[in-house]
């Protein structure tokens, strides 16, 4: 028993992983499994990854603004909306003013800014709940999408359409796959195991802390470096032209500056002491206004970006860019393990829990499901995944794997901390 | 008289750990004002939580016997539904709603199915006459003061046709104005033949108004004292409430004592809301290096307001008043000025305020100052869990590992992370507002030694508490606070009981 309990504490993310994103990765796992054997091999073909991450990038960078607003206690429901009136701005300074593209995609990122630090200060300052201030965001924006441009689509400059449609160059000796990428691969390798290499020395300078088994390390670097391999060769060994998107990289920036700046930084614990209790983070220094402020005009920035990759690649900007992406982007957050009541998730674990609608989205189109029942079964889904998890708290577990092994807990020998406390089940029932 | 209303039999009952209650009896004649004393913690809240069902039949042993029949109350409607009713101390209005709507909430009069709005506003006119409350009975409850609102409570009350009131601390947050009103409206009741159990901490309005107290210490009976013989006074209530043996539950301490280095002057503030509401008036108060400075007062006295107005503001709306550090005026606007010139507040309520629930020991521990463990803007987690297995030794809490989440620890080890996220500070000044609450007698022992230890390093300890014996053995120098004021300075050697809870209950100025 208890090497199962170690393997689900440590095999991902060490000890701040909290169990639900390692149940998702077994969830993504097996609908990954199912859609290949459904679809004949299909899902992970070259061309479907490639086209699933171009497809996708947009969606799981908002997702990752929208983790630290809910981590922070908030939602964000105008993300949408603000990603299609920064892809109409952006787009019409480029075609009326001549404006460069790179001026072009700096130009956006501060209208996100503006935009989300106009959100931030109705939230922080004034005290208008984030709801309502995005809501009437999210017409605003929509509204003002439409009157830019005239309710019309409007093209972008080619050079523009790299960052969404764009794939790393043919470079270097002739090997039948992209070169770029197979470096990108190697290099993520040699990260991934620095990193694991890298955490177990820092365990291992905690005098009584026990760092994970060896054999835990082990299987998990096996795993994760079984996994870019895998992913590698597929993205570098595609139709020739195409290899790993620009979209793809960008996101991978971000998700590794994301995930860094939440776990490893004063600010981003901030984040997360507020949406966990907000009087006791502010009787401890922090300063709650301006976290809000800075996790919803962040929020602006990535909206922004996700806006202009989608019209880049879609070539050109219109008044329906961005419908309903907020859901998306709150679905992936709350599969993902955060919870409702802010205070937890992870970067990470949102963007599991992106990939998790995507890869049932694409499957499910691959199969040949109509879109009436994608919608059905993604709802359905949904549902379930935060259903779960409010069980789980309700048990006072925080844990799928806990709960199944809950039964067998007692023949564990009583865990060395003395005295009997009030079991936290016993403190939230009474809650 | 002389025909009991009620008689609670051997009444116990019992936590998970704790025996809140163990063999009261209480015996309240018809239509008295029946008094009910006891210092926090002594069980006055638990025992009306049994009589009014809040603890339903079967969770507590003993028995009930009301208007001679023996009760079993499953709920709190079956205990109204037999005209006890209780008043809480945070009333139970909804603030916008109309004083009407409050009154029948949950109770209203019907015909054909529908509100009868224009029977309801009569009858509530009338019940309002009856309690004294001149308003428009349109008049939504937040637009009016605390103590219009106390009355709306009681005319709820008297809707549901009520024998027995139970008012808990009814005049804890009321001006002196309103608690006289609110008391002769008691003495009205009683001509009425309405019986009333009343729960007080001040002494002297229980004296005025009662025709029997009982006294009540760590859950069980002390006596009950008829007022009609005249043997009453305070001193007597007072020995009831706090008589009990001292001995060592404190640790051997000398104390150090060092020059004064922190000084608060003329300290001002009002209430978050109400405009007119002064929760600390013209406060005075002065630490010394290696002093542990107790302040006493019962709730609502406005102790902890007092300290988190100090500690950067965390409380109310500043009006006035200065800090001195090390002579010198300090200007502290925010907690994080705070934290910067050294000052700490351990909070009384430790899970709503004190710690973010969802955290692990480790990072509780270094939340109030992570610029510690910042090594070039990245959070060091080795030194980050250094520091916390530091203090899980010295402080012995008892975990496995600090890894464990927070949730996972009792009372009293949890405490214990608060004190070290607030020593990791390294504050020349700790605030520690009830620091033992809730925690169980062994506990208390080590934070006891802990606070001791504080400050034989030459900080300045604040404590707040509730429990006098708690004060006499620790603190070097005890103020007592009543009514948002210093009533008064009482040094070590002086310090008994029933003098300080004399200068607690009584609002003149003793110092």
């Amino acid at each position: 028993m208890s090497r199962i309990r170690d393997l689900q504490k440590n095999l991902f993310g060490g000890t701040t992983s909290n169990a639900r994103q390692f149940g998702m990765i077994f969830t993504l796992l097996a609908i990954i499994v199912y859609f290949q054997i459904a679809t004949n091999g299909l899902t992970l073909t070259s061309g479907n990854l490639i086209a699933l991450t171009q497809q996708y990038a947009y969606i799981s960078i908002l997702s990752i603004g929208m983790l630290m607003v809910i981590v922070a206690g908030h939602i964000d429901l105008s993300v949408g909306s603000v990603a299609a009136f920064v892809g109409i701005v952006v787009a019409k300074a480029m075609q009326e003013y001549d404006v460069p593209w790179p001026a072009g995609i700096v130009l956006g990122l501060a209208v996100g800014a503006l935009i989300g630090a106009w959100q931030g200060f109705w939230v922080a300052y004034i005290g208008v709940p984030a709801f309502i201030v995005t809501l009437a965001g999210m017409l605003l924006f929509r509204g003002g999408n439409q009157y830019i441009g005239n309710a019309d689509t409007v093209p972008v400059p080619q050079g523009f359409r790299t960052i969404g449609a764009g794939y790393l160059p043919e470079f270097g000796p002739e090997t039948g796959y992209n070169n770029l990428t197979l470096l990108l691969g190697l290099l993520l390798c040699a990260a991934v195991a620095w990193r694991e290499w890298q955490s177990r020395r820092v365990r291992s300078q905690m005098e009584g802390a026990e760092p994970a088994p060896v054999w835990i390390s082990v299987l998990r670097l096996a795993i994760m470096l079984g996994v870019i391999v895998f992913a590698t060769l597929r993205f570098a060994g595609g139709r020739v032209g195409t290899s790993f998107p620009v979209s793809g990289i960008i996101l991978a920036i971000l998700v590794i500056a994301y995930s860094f700046y939440t776990r490893n930084t004063a600010g981003g614990r901030h984040i997360y002491a507020v949406g966990g209790n907000a009087r006791a983070a502010e009787l401890s220094g922090v300063q709650l206004r301006r976290v809000n402020f800075l996790v919803m005009t962040n929020m602006g920035v990535l909206a922004a970006l996700a806006g202009m990759i989608f019209v880049a690649r879609s070539t050109a900007s219109g008044p329906q860019d961005g419908l309903s992406w907020e859901l998306d982007a709150i679905a992936a957050v709350f599969i993902g393990g955060a919870a409702v009541s802010g205070g937890l998730g992870t970067v990470s674990g949102s963007i599991v829990g992106g990939l998790v609608m995507a890869v049932l989205n694409n499957g499910l189109q691959l199969i040949g499901t109509g879109a009436d029942m994608v919608q059905i079964i993604k709802g359905l889904f949904l549902l379930g995944a935060v259903a779960l998890d409010v069980y789980n708290k309700k048990q006072g577990r925080f844990s799928i794997i806990g709960s199944l092994t809950r039964r067998f807990r007692r023949e564990d020998p009583p865990a060395p901390a003395a005295p009997p406390a009030p079991s936290p089940t016993g403190s939230l029932a009474r809650k | 008289m002389g025909n009991a209303l009620l008689e609670m039999r051997s009444i116990t009952k019992e936590f998970p750990g704790v025996r809140a209650l163990s063999d009261v009896s209480l015996v309240v004649e018809s239509g008295q004002i029946h008094a009910i004393c006891g210092e926090n913690g002594a069980g006055k809240s638990t025992l009306m939580k049994v009589l009014s069902g809040v603890h339903p039949h079967g969770t507590y042993s003993g028995e009930i016997v009301y208007q001679g029949q023996e009760c079993r109350f499953g709920d709190i409607r079956a205990s109204e539904h037999a005209g006890i009713v209780i008043i809480h101390q945070e009333l139970a209005l909804v603030p916008g709603m109309s004083i009407t709507e409050n009154i029948f909430l949950g109770n209203e009069p019907r015909r054909w199915g529908r509100i009868d709005w224009k029977a309801a506003n009569h009858r509530a006119i009338e019940l309002m006459n009856l309690v004294g409350l001149r308003e428009d009975p349109d008049t939504l409850v937040k637009d009016i003061g605390v103590g219009k609102q106390q009355l709306v409570e009681i005319a709820k009350a008297f809707a549901k046709d009520v024998k027995l009131l139970i008012l808990d601390e009814p005049t804890a947050a009321l001006n002196e104005n309103d608690s006289r009103h609110l008391l002769d409206l008691l003495r009205g009741f009683k001509e009425r033949g309405i019986t009333s159990i009343m729960i007080s901490h001040k002494l002297n309005e229980v004296e005025a108004v009662a025709d029997a107290i009982t006294i009540l210490r760590d859950g069980r009976t002390i006596e009950t004292i008829t007022v009609a013989g005249g043997d009453v006074d305070e001193d007597r209530i007072v020995r009831g409430m706090v008589g009990r043996d001292l001995q060592s539950r404190f640790p051997e301490h000398e104390p150090n004592i060092g020059e004064v280095f922190f000084e608060v002057r003329d300290w001002t503030v009002r209430h978050p809301i109400s405009a007119e509401r002064l929760v600390c008036k013209n406060s005075r108060f002065t630490v010394r290096r290696g002093e542990i400075v107790g302040f006493a007062g019962l709730m609502g006295a406005g102790r902890t307001e007092l300290a988190m107005s100090v500690f950067g503001r965390s409380y109310g709306v500043h009006l006035g008043g200065k800090i001195f550090k090390d002579g010198r005026e300090v200007d502290i606007r925010t907690v994080a000025d705070a934290i910067r010139n050294g000052l700490a507040y351990v909070s009384e309520d430790r899970k709503a305020i004190g710690l973010n629930l969802l955290d692990d020991i480790k990072t509780s521990v270094v939340a109030a100052k992570l610029s510690k463990i910042t090594r070039r803007g990245v959070l060091d987690e080795a030194a980050q869990y250094h520091e916390a297995e530091s203090y899980r030794r010295s402080l012995r809490i008892k975990t496995p590992t600090v890894d464990e989440p927070v949730t996972r620890l009792s009372g009293g080890n949890q405490q214990k992370v608060v004190l070290a996220k607030w020593m990791f500070t390294d504050p020349d000044l700790l605030i520690l507002d009830e620091p033992t609450r809730g925690i169980d007698v062994g506990a208390k022992y080590e934070i006891y030694g802990i606070i001791q230890r504080l400050a034989d390093e030459g900080r300045g300890v604040v404590l707040i508490s509730s429990e006098l014996p708690e004060l006499i053995g620790l603190c070097d120098r005890i103020y007592t606070v009543a009514e948002g004021t210093i009533t008064g300075e009482v040094a070590r050697r002086d310090a008994d009981p029933e003098l300080l809870m004399k200068r607690m209950t009584s609002t003149r100025s003793n110092a």
